[in-house]
């Protein structure tokens, strides 16, 4: 039955000649349905394909994100006349869309039985459209038609001529997060945490942490958890490592990929890991020279590179020092950490000019904190700068340390809304990770960091 | 000739370490570190070293430095400050020298009654050149926010939290609206705040007016300054004020006009420029429709309004773009909600594209009344925070604001919303594992 509909919606489906933002030739193009049945709803988007296989003028098209597709093919809603320009309904400009309205009949019958329409509440309006087109991303479909498409890639804007293309997210939640949260979660929940985040298209999770359970008991149980999860494909899994020790303890678990820890703050590095600066670079060169042998990738962190507790404000200079130390030791990323969240763009971009004079843009990655509510705008500043790789944390899990009840990393899911906003490629299923985030908010018992997943359950 | 500096409001305790920057007009930029103690106040310059007097130091209320007389009167100061701790060696590390000096944009861990109005913008960065160098904060709490919360609030509250707002330097908030009480019962009160306020100077107080009625119950109570109500959406404008676009544009002409004839300035508001609780995506150049509307009939300012929150910087840039076609720049404001985390992003790129005007509200007031318990308007201590980052003149003290925020939300009984209140309340000076 649902083949016969499918069969019958292509069938009715005309080809028409859509005239071509210039020159006199009409470009014959057909429309290509692509019908997804996916937890027993339908969806159906439309592609068109010139058959020069031109752009054809692709700010005047609309944007498909938000068809309604319940109402579109329910009783009333069938014509689309000049002014409603919004762009839900522009699917053929200035024509009616009788063709739907033929098979109207046959739709109301099937309706019921043979698919379950979404029928869009307000508020979910905007839930189906941004899960719909964001799973698209894992399909890899060159004309991505859930952003603004004629936006960021087509403005004249300078603002936006530089901003990649792709961004690689780093999931901290399972350490970062985890780390910093009052309740200790148990070894399973861990792992079913990494198994959801590696479901949703993350590609980097960072797993966990061989630290001295003195320090760090939530993350104790660090060696079962890389047990766990070693052999799990479709994404890196690095552990953080902060002594040869560690780095052992990481590679007898099976860890195939490491991270190591620095402060461009004196005071911090002395309060935090009870050592100088340059003790600590001298504690990594030999951990790094150790992972080389082995093949291991290492992932450098700097942290306090806008701001200290203790000192203040921290010279762009410093971290620059710190990063291009990591960088020449043989880290194949830094991550610049922002651990107060006191930056702004004001103050993230000489940072980041700094930095980029001594390392290669395309090996910084950005780790803000939400702690003052500034992360998104740096990320976007950073974008702006050419950084492609953000670090953030599933339900913006793990406090602040320094200020008791201020919220700490940025929440993956509120990244992923922007950077589709943006039309950044993420292969991120916002709504996959939505689910994993109220999973594990759910069990410990908070509510999320996250302002989309508020806004999403209501 | 001698400058004096003068550093209020410090408290420390054995060691505090400043460093001051001075603008100069002919030395350029100049540092001092500044290192006090219980016993010894020394200051190092670049050219100079040279000793102070000392005062209290364990609970200083003023200090008044004298500076070599090698340079000119600044055009103003600015200062931070930070604990080191107890080594020495540190005390006598000169900071680096940086162009860019991030000192500059310091003014946010420890928030400063100072504000920071002598700073020289410098912005040499092409990301933030085009920032303007002042922006206006329009504060919609006691309306906007006010109007969306469960609990009426009574005419004496918000009175005081008016005037707490006008105190901590914005100077324009939006004080109610003259809309039946049936329908928004939480501003029934109107005339007798806007009675109350009369005598409250240093800052204009518009009202909502929806219709002519309204105009002329506002006109009669003394309001100066008016605003109207316009959608982008077709939709939510029926569902919201049960009229279309165009019918409801032809009955703010009708106010526009009567309101000129008095010679009060008149706002108008665009709602739905992004996207529309029933219609999705709304198309720029609807919105551009309005705007054009709004301000051929007479609006002095226009404000753009992402009343659900789904705008991103990808679809915000295109709609100022097609915005700022048909209304000059200067004339346009933006009014994000951070319902889904996107109001600071998409008012950093409207500063990027030269919007001067931002509207918030003080704590987050007003949640959003399509998704329950959602966040609605951006908190302007958050706005202020990175504006004051950026080095943008605001003329906020960002310490009074809290107090007003403190102060409402104590009276509703709800936590804030703004992360940077939030922060600043609670931030340790010295680590807490020091």
């Amino acid at each position: 039955m649902i083949s016969q509909v499918i069969r019958e919606v292509i069938d009715q489906l005309p080809t028409e000649n859509y005239p071509p933002s210039s020159g006199d030739l009409s470009i014959t193009t057909r429309q290509i349905f692509v019908i997804e049945i996916r937890n027993l709803s339908v969806y159906l988007t439309r592609f068109k394909m010139s058959s020069l296989e031109e752009p054809l003028g692709l700010d005047n098209l609309p944007s498909l994100s938000t068809i309604d597709l319940s109402r579109r093919f329910s009783s009333n809603r069938c014509s689309t006349s000049g002014e409603e320009n919004g762009l839900g309904y522009c699917w053929i400009e200035g024509k009616t869309c009788g063709s739907f309205n033929s098979y109207k009949e046959d739709f109301k019958e099937y309706r019921r039985e043979a698919f379950i329409w979404r029928h869009h509440k307000r508020e979910n309006t905007r839930n189906d459209s941004e899960n719909r087109f964001n799973s698209r991303h894992t399909t890899n479909l060159q004309q991505s038609s859930y952003c603004n498409d004629a936006g960021p890639r087509d403005l004249t804007n300078k603002i936006f001529k530089v901003m990649p293309s792709y961004v690689k997210i780093v999931e901290v939640g399972p350490r970062d997060g985890l780390q910093n949260e009052k309740n200790t979660v148990p070894t399973s929940v861990k792992i079913e945490l990494i198994h959801r985040l590696i479901s949703c298209g993350l590609s980097v999770v960072e797993a966990t942490s061989f630290v001295s359970p003195k320090w760090v008991p939530q993350l104790a149980d660090a060696k079962d958890v890389v047990e766990a999860v070693k052999n799990l494909e479709g994404a890196r899994l690095p552990v953080l490592t902060p002594n040869l020790k560690g780095f052992e303890a990481a590679v007898a678990a099976g860890a195939k990929e490491i991270a190591v820890f620095a402060s461009a703050s004196e005071s911090f590095s002395k309060a935090n890991i009870n050592c100088t600066i340059e003790e600590s670079l001298a504690r990594y060169h030999d951990i790094i020279n150790a992972s080389k042998k082995l093949d291991i990738p290492v992932r450098g962190y700097v942290s306090c590179v806008i701001g200290c507790p203790v000192e203040g404000t921290i010279s762009p200079s410093k971290v620059a020092y710190v990063a291009k130390q990591l960088h020449d030791m043989g880290c194949m990323e830094i991550s610049l950490g922002d651990t107060i969240g006191i930056g702004t763009p004001g103050t993230v971009i000489p940072m980041l000019e700094a930095v980029m004079e001594v390392v290669p843009v395309e090996k910084l990655a950005v780790h803000f904190h939400d702690t003052y509510g500034q992360s998104l705008p740096n990320i976007l500043v950073s974008l702006q700068m050419g950084i492609s790789v953000v670090d953030s944390s599933v339900a913006g899990l793990g406090g602040c340390p320094y200020a008791k009840g201020a919220s700490g990393n940025v929440a993956t899911e509120d990244v992923v809304y922007m950077l589709n906003g943006l039309g950044i490629k993420t292969n991120v299923d916002l709504r996959k990770l939505l689910q994993t985030g109220d999973f594990i908010c759910k069990y410990l018992g908070r509510p999320s960091g996250s302002k989309i997943a508020v806004a999403y359950k209501m | 000739m001698n400058l004096f500096i003068l550093i209020q409001d410090v408290t420390f305790d054995k060691h505090a370490f400043f460093v001051i920057e001075v603008n100069c007009k002919k030395s350029g930029l100049i540092k001092f570190n500044l290192m006090l103690s219980s016993k010894v106040i020394g200051c190092f310059s670049k050219r100079k070293s040279f000793l102070a007097n000392i005062y209290d130091p364990t609970s200083l209320s003023s200090l008044m430095l004298l500076v070599s007389q090698n340079h000119e009167m600044a055009d103003g100061i600015y200062m931070t400050t930070g604990n080191l701790g107890q080594s020495k060696s540190q005390i006598h590390q000169p900071p680096t020298v940086n162009s860019l000096s991030p000192h500059r944009f310091m003014s946010n861990r420890h928030y400063s009654t100072l504000h920071t109005d002598s700073v020289t913008t410098n912005t040499q960065h092409k990301l933030l050149g085009y920032i303007p160098r002042y922006v206006k904060i329009v504060e919609v709490g006691p309306r906007d926010g006010l109007q969306n919360e469960k609990d009426i609030v009574p005419t004496s509250v918000k009175v005081e939290l008016i005037k707490m707002l006008v105190d901590s330097g914005l100077q324009v908030v939006e004080a109610t609206s003259f809309v039946s009480p049936k329908w928004v019962p939480q501003l029934a009160d109107a005339k007798d705040v806007i009675e109350a306020i009369k005598s409250v100077s240093g800052a204009r107080f518009p009202v909502l007016t929806p219709n002519l009625k309204g105009l002329e119950a506002a006109l009669e109570a003394g309001v100066k300054e008016v605003a109207v109500f316009a959608a982008a959406s077709e939709s939510f404008s029926r569902s919201n004020i049960n009229c279309s676009i165009d019918e409801s544009l032809a009955r703010y002409r009708d106010v526009t006009s009567a309101a000129r004839k008095h010679s009060v300035p008149v706002r108008g508001y665009i709602s739905c420029v992004v996207g529309c609780p029933m219609e999705g995506i709304v198309h720029p150049s609807k919105v551009a429709y309005v705007a054009d509307e709004l301000y051929k009939m007479g609006c002095d300012e226009i404000s753009l309004g992402d009343t659900i929150g789904v705008g991103t910087p990808g679809t915000v840039i295109p709609m100022i773009e097609a915005v700022k076609n048909v209304v000059p720049l200067e004339k346009l404001a933006v009014h994000f909600h951070d319902t889904y985390g996107q109001a600071l992003s998409n008012i950093l790129v409207s500063l990027q594209m030269g919007i001067s005007v931002v509207d918030s509200s003080v704590s987050g007031l007003g949640g959003c009344p399509y998704a329950k318990g959602a966040t609605g308007n951006v908190a302007t201590e958050d706005v202020v925070y990175m504006l004051n980052g950026l080095g943008v003149k605001t003329n906020i003290d960002l310490k009074r604001l809290m107090l007003a925020g403190d102060f409402i939300r104590k009276h509703l009984g709800r936590p804030t919303e703004s992360k940077a209140a939030i922060a600043l309340s609670k931030t340790l000076f010295c680590a807490s594992k020091l």
